[in-house]
């Protein structure tokens, strides 16, 4: 479902005399359908950079990404989009909405974007907001001003409300509660039931260990001599 | 009602089973010597939303104006749902101007007639295309009051009475009335308190989705562009330096330019 062939990413900044800076090369990996496969390796080695240009926010320098039928890679921004809408989920660790929308819209938007009525939206959005513990009184409210955990576990339920074929989770566990982190590893199995394949950066080792099949260190693309890259 | 419709319309846009509602290839704008805009080329699809960025004098104001229809570029072609804009016969473009065609001002006192009351200003648009009668007139326009957050109860009053973001709101709801496909905006948000701006946006976005909407956004706003675009194209001196992927353009920024334009941005 998803696979990565010889990816390579370096960054130029114009700004800094143009220094060019090789962060990734020769980066193959898969991921079948049902499968979680997590990215480990040190902090800058590049396991958000890796997930980003799946995501297809970091362009790739070299290489292709198929998800599905289209490669990220080389993928035009409309075919992203579409990919976006309902081939490819991402569980960011920032939550970016627009204030003042209602918690059960800002989960239930990526229903609404793919055609789904209002009232269904919303009635996945609950169940899964009820699921994550957050309290049905703030599902009115925006978001903006939750804790750290509310806002991570509302960005989980955004991202599981629609059953992506592929998805991709950068720290679903971190600043959870046992209970709510319970929760959340069920809902990876589940996903991986239906059959999503799961791309995963967990530094919640005992999490990695649950829900992971495999590993894949990144230090291994890490290109030879390269300065140290920001995560 | 005809929501889940729209949004599969954007589904096929998105697929590529519906052509471009605005193409535009080679466009030029000059002042005397001085560069207005030139060579710019794009497709604008159905319900798609490009954000168009740049510092103050980049030529962003002078495409818009351009796209529609406000000044005559000196080369390029622009065709909207397949017609040529530019061979078009001046009673044709005004009459898409005012039916499928939306602008809305910076300051909504150049959009607004200030002179007359709100329920005035967003008939108005409905009577230029043709409505007559004026209970059906009154009903629309308090629908409209309605859906931009504006009290029914406001309907006669004059908007020099409103505040900003009231104004910035009853103009997009005479823009919209007409219920047009095509939506050009200049800084619409530019001038509006914060909490004001995020209001607006979040009418702005659920407008898009739920009529198909396609928009032409400019603004100097990353964070507005963040969240309401789909596509960023980046101006500088004129010229289009980078265009893509919004989160693309904005999280690994190419050109030089645009490196400093983001990294210029104060988080918060």
């Amino acid at each position: 479902m998803i696979r990565i062939e010889n990816l390579s990413k370096s960054f130029t900044l114009h700004n800094q005399g143009a220094a060019l800076i090789p962060v990734m090369a020769g980066a193959s990996l898969h991921v079948a359908p049902g499968e979680c496969v997590g990215l480990v390796g040190q902090s800058g080695a590049g396991k958000s950079t890796l997930m980003r240009m799946v995501w297809g926010n970091y362009l790739a320098s070299a290489g292709r990404i198929m998800v599905g039928a289209t490669d990220v890679a080389s993928a035009t921004p409309r075919q992203i989009i579409a990919l976006r809408r309902d081939g490819l989920g991402y569980v960011s660790q920032f939550l970016r909405v627009v204030p003042r929308v209602p918690t059960l819209d800002v989960v239930a938007e990526p229903l609404r974007v793919c055609g789904v009525p209002q009232d269904k939206a919303r009635a996945q959005a609950a169940r899964l907001l009820a699921r994550l513990n957050i309290p049905e009184r703030l599902w009115p409210l925006s978001p903006t001003t939750f804790s750290g955990g509310e806002q991570q576990r509302v960005n989980i339920a955004r991202g599981f409300a629609y059953p992506y074929p592929a998805l991709l989770l950068d720290e679903p566990t971190a600043s959870l509660d046992a209970a709510n982190r319970a929760v959340v590893l069920d809902l990876i199995v589940e996903a991986k039931t239906r059959g999503a394949a799961i791309l995963g950066i967990f530094h919640d080792e005992a999490a990695r260990a649950q829900v992971c099949d495999r590993l894949v260190d990144v230090s291994a693309f890490t290109p030879k001599a390269a300065p140290e890259a920001a995560a | 009602m005809t929501q889940p419709q729209k949004a599969t319309e954007f589904s096929q846009s998105i697929r590529g089973a519906v052509a471009p509602l605005l193409q535009v290839a080679g466009l030029a704008k000059s002042y005397g010597a001085r560069i207005g805009c030139t060579d710019v080329s794009f497709d604008l699809f159905p319900g798609e939303v490009l954000g168009i960025v740049g510092e103050s004098g980049s030529g962003k104001s002078t495409l818009l104006s351009c796209l529609a229809g406000h000044q005559r570029p000196d080369q390029g072609q622009i065709l909207y749902d397949g017609q040529d804009v530019l061979a078009m016969a001046e009673t044709e473009r005004r009459r898409l101007s005012r039916t499928d065609w939306a602008f809305v001002h910076q300051n909504p006192r150049d959009g607004l007639r200030m002179g007359v009351s709100a329920g005035a200003n967003v008939g108005e648009r409905l009577m230029a295309i043709g409505a007559r009668h004026y209970g059906d007139i009154r009903a629309q326009a308090t629908d409209w009051l309605g859906r931009v957050e504006i009290d029914a109860n406001r309907i006669d009053d004059r908007p020099a009475a409103f505040s900003g973001g009231m104004q910035q709101r009853l103009q997009i709801a005479r823009n919209l009335v007409t219920a047009p496909r095509l939506v050009f905006m200049d800084e619409p948000t530019g001038g509006l308190d914060v909490s004001v701006q995020a209001r607006l946006l979040d009418l702005m976005r659920g407008l898009v989705r739920d009529m198909g909407l396609s928009v032409v956004i400019v603004t100097h706003d990353l964070a507005v562009v963040r969240l309401l675009a789909h596509r960023l194209m980046v101006m500088k001196s004129g010229r289009v330096v980078e265009q893509g992927l919004t989160d693309q353009v904005l999280d690994d920024p190419q050109h030089a330019y645009t490196q400093l334009l983001v990294s210029s941005v104060l988080q918060v």
